[in-house]
């Protein structure tokens, strides 16, 4: 069997559609599986953030806030927006840059206790650099606080 | 006064680039020979400035010349000298000029290596490689200008980024950009086909060992950076599906296919419309690339907003050439069909299906890339895309491209028979299947299923890939005479194809079965971990040139004999205060012992992190494979073989034909 021009562009085409066909199918239910949604201490607090799913918060590490367990790896500390905090455990070894004050970013899930347990704790290799989320979440956590302090009650 | 020559050189740099772009452009359309003989001499003109150019900012990097803004944040005077040097492309404006200059290298090497080709089409692929150097120049002088002074001049340096500060990234932006602007020249073939209408095996032919040449450097310069990742970074993994890695790899993906599609364009004239338009994608995906890591768009996409300058100059760039050339494509292309006939069990059928499965592993690559830019973009919330979809989505998709690998080398081109193809490949198939049972029996105690497929991948590429040796000697009449007369191309696509055995075996080992450790330990302790003893030594402090270091002493032993002593440093360089990891690793062939020292975590403890990694080396020996192959593919004697006369040599004797006419 020779293939004609049209015989070969229809196989081209049905081809190119089984792959993108088959590939759009795994992608669908892949993808919506592993989207980490960005969840700021406000919004957890506030009960938007997911109780069963997995997420990504992110703050300024509190002063004083750090607690290691003297036996194991264990670590506690909270993170704050500067209007509301999240209480966060880890057990592993935190980043280079993880230090207080500083900001960084947790995946994790929140627990029955509402203490959110980081199965990974990032923080970016560069002093000055903000995680993009937390700078967001820090700005918009100011702008309710100033918008409260007016006088206007939110909704 | 160094700085101000080298931005007078950059524009003047820019002007030869105008001139290589708009001469020779026209030239072929007007049939101009003298426009047209324009573009190899601007082409080694402009590769010349830029050369100098890129040595006037080293040699300031050398001098300690904080007046210059770019030296001032990417240098230190305690620096090493290397590493000034290295610093030169260690950030923004200097990575542009690099990205410039090996754009202008490249340009420099068709000039030089095109005498075998038409002085028309030559004009034509150097003019469009002058006009994506005229966009890139611009970029640079208008937006991000290295030698750009800084007023106060301060007393030293900000310092190169420590993670910076690593052999091995000393090589990787070089060779990840020799393989991302080495597609230039493929586009420029491609345009050049489009623009004078000649699409045929001879194009294929010359497009082919430039097309090699970059993607060995790709494939070798993501290999390094993998690597320099592993070492470095201190968390033990080679790929994290960050969009950096992605940026470099989706072109990586395209020029795979696209070096495959070229084969069967030049051997049997098909495909032609189909491999332009991977050439054109390949080189737009550099661009994408470029426009990622530099915009600053994938730090935030607000950052991006509220300083757009650079990054909607990029994405004008972008706009213009991906969008230009898919136009003219699609006003060309079709002038261009004249596909040869092959029946559906044949090897382009094959090559086919594996082009098109690695564009739609590009394309899920692409998505999990830019969707979380766009969500963001659109104000719908932040979100990020975990590696587990990239492995969920991208393994499936890999998976029959091994399959089609193995039974493609072996068809014939335009028709086969299946039978022949049955009794020769079921046996392999069959012997590959058992023997990756036994192994996984036999070696692993979890994870079967998908160590099993892993293994049974790489026996299947390996023994077809002998077979395919074998069949080749056995139709000699000598072992000797079968070895040196089999061309070069050959030897380089079954070592590749090996090393893509050998990458796959170490993928499947290093993911499925690495095992690590966070503990804590004090100087005398010992913790057993995968049959192995760590003995902490001591811990000291150790002094740096720019840093310093408190040091762990970890000692190795296996049953109580001595294996090894590693050493994992914590350091902080100085003059940002910045805590970086040095991990101890010791090398091997079937593992890596890999320890790295965290944080004091009380009484004298340190936290420590200790890996297994089973096979890991096999990652980065078979993208080594893979670059051999490639640069022996490259090199085949018959693309350098001569050919009767080209339209060029019949010119220029008519030009001098000409010349000798006006003299008398």
């Amino acid at each position: 069997m020779t293939l004609t021009l049209r015989k070969k562009r229809i196989l081209m085409v049905s081809g190119i559609v089984l792959g993108i066909g088959i590939a759009a199918t795994l992608i669908l239910t892949a993808f919506e599986k592993n989207l980490l949604y960005f969840y700021s201490p406000t919004q957890v607090r506030d009960g938007e953030a997911p109780q069963s799913r997995a997420f990504r918060v992110g703050g300024l590490v509190v002063d004083g806030s750090v607690q290691r367990d003297p036996e194991s790896l264990r670590v506690s500390f909270d993170l704050t927006d500067t209007a509301n905090t999240v209480s966060v455990q880890y057990d592993g070894i935190l980043p280079d840059l993880f230090r207080e004050g500083q900001g960084i970013v947790a995946n994790g899930k929140l627990d029955d206790n509402g203490v959110f347990q980081a199965a990974q704790v990032l923080a970016k290799h560069d002093e000055n650099y903000m995680p993009p989320e937390v700078a967001d979440a820090l700005n918009s956590a100011n702008a309710a606080e100033m918008f409260k302090n007016s006088g206007h009650a939110g909704p | 006064m160094i700085a101000e020559l080298g931005h007078v050189i950059l524009i003047l740099a820019l002007a030869v680039a105008v001139v290589q772009t708009v001469f020779p452009l026209l030239g072929a359309t007007q049939q101009r020979l003298q426009w047209m003989l324009l573009a190899r001499s601007a082409a080694r003109l402009q590769c010349a400035l830029l050369l100098l150019s890129f040595l006037l900012l080293v040699s300031l990097f050398l001098n300690n010349d904080f007046s210059v803004a770019y030296v001032a944040n990417n240098s230190n005077s305690k620096l090493p000298w290397f590493y000034k040097v290295s610093a030169v492309w260690g950030a923004h404006e200097g990575s542009l000029l690099l990205w410039t200059l090996i754009l202008g290298i490249w340009s420099a090497a068709v000039s030089l290596f095109s005498r075998r080709l038409p002085l028309v089409f030559v004009a034509r692929v150097l003019g469009v490689m002058g006009l994506v150097s005229v966009g890139f120049l611009l970029f640079m002088i208008f937006t991000s200008n290295p030698f750009d002074r800084m007023f106060p001049v301060p007393p030293d340096g900000a310092d190169l980024n420590p993670l910076l500060q690593d052999p091995g990234l000393i090589f990787h932006p070089p060779l990840l950009y020799m393989g991302y602007v080495g597609f230039s020249v493929a586009f420029g073939f491609a345009i050049a086909a489009l623009l004078g209408g000649q699409l045929d095996s001879t194009w294929a032919r010359w497009s082919r060992p430039w097309t090699l040449m970059a993607w060995t450097f790709l494939t070798v310069g993501i290999a390094l950076g993998s690597w320099w990742a592993y070492y470095e970074l201190g968390w033990g993994g080679w790929w994290f599906w960050d969009p950096v890695e992605n940026a470099s790899f989706m072109p990586w993906l395209i020029g795979t296919a696209l070096i495959h599609s070229l084969a069967a364009t030049e051997k049997r004239e098909v495909f032609k419309n189909w491999t332009l338009l991977l050439a054109i994608c390949a080189f737009g995906l550099s661009l994408l690339g470029t426009f990622l890591v530099r915009s600053g768009v994938l730090t935030s996409v607000h950052a991006f907003a509220t300083d757009p300058t650079r990054g909607v100059f990029i994405l004008a760039l972008l706009v213009f050439f991906i969008g230009g050339s898919l136009l003219l494509y699609a006003w060309r292309a079709p002038q261009t069909i004249n596909a040869g006939k092959f029946d559906l069990l044949s090897r382009e059928t094959f090559l086919l299906m594996n082009s098109v499965l690695m564009l739609v592993a590009m394309l899920t690559v692409l998505l999990g890339t830019l969707y979380p830019l766009f969500v963001e973009a659109l104000g719908m919330g932040k979100l990020s895309v975990g590696p587990p979809y990239f492995n969920l989505v991208f393994i499936p998709v890999v998976l029959p491209v091994f399959l089609f690998l193995g039974i493609g080398i072996h068809t014939r081109w335009k028709k086969d028979d299946m039978r022949r193809l049955r009794n020769l490949l079921v046996p392999v198939l069959v012997s590959s299947l058992v023997l990756a049972v036994l192994i996984t029996v036999a070696l692993v105690d979890k994870e079967y299923v998908y160590t099993f497929t892993g293994i049974a991948a790489a026996l299947w590429i390996t023994l077809s890939t002998g077979l395919s040796l074998v069949q080749r000697y056995r139709h000699r009449a000598s072992l000797v005479n079968a070895i040196t007369t089999t061309p070069a191309g050959f030897y380089g696509m079954n070592l590749a194809h090996l090393g893509m055995a050998i990458a796959i075996v170490g993928v499947t080992a290093t993911s499925l079965h690495d095992v690590d450790l966070h503990t804590r330990m004090g100087p005398g302790q010992h913790i057993d971990f995968a049959g192995y003893e760590f003995h902490l030594e001591t811990l000291r402090e150790v002094p740096g040139p720019n840093y310093r270091a408190t040091e762990a002493v970890v000692r190795i032993t296996r049953d109580g004999k001595p294996v090894t002593t590693l050493t994992s440093q914590k350091r902080i360089y100085e003059v940002r205060g910045m805590p970086m990891t040095e991990a101890g690793i010791d090398s091997g062939l079937t593992r890596d012992l890999y320890i790295s020292l965290g944080e004091p975590v009380g009484e004298g403890d340190w936290s420590m992190r200790i890996y297994h990694k089973p096979f890991v080396n096999w990652i980065w020996l078979g993208a080594l494979f893979m670059g051999v192959g490639g640069l022996l593919a490259a090199m085949d004697r018959r693309y350098r073989l001569k050919q009767p006369a080209t339209t060029e040599d019949r010119l220029s004797a008519l030009q001098s034909a000409l010349a000798r006419g006006k003299s008398v």
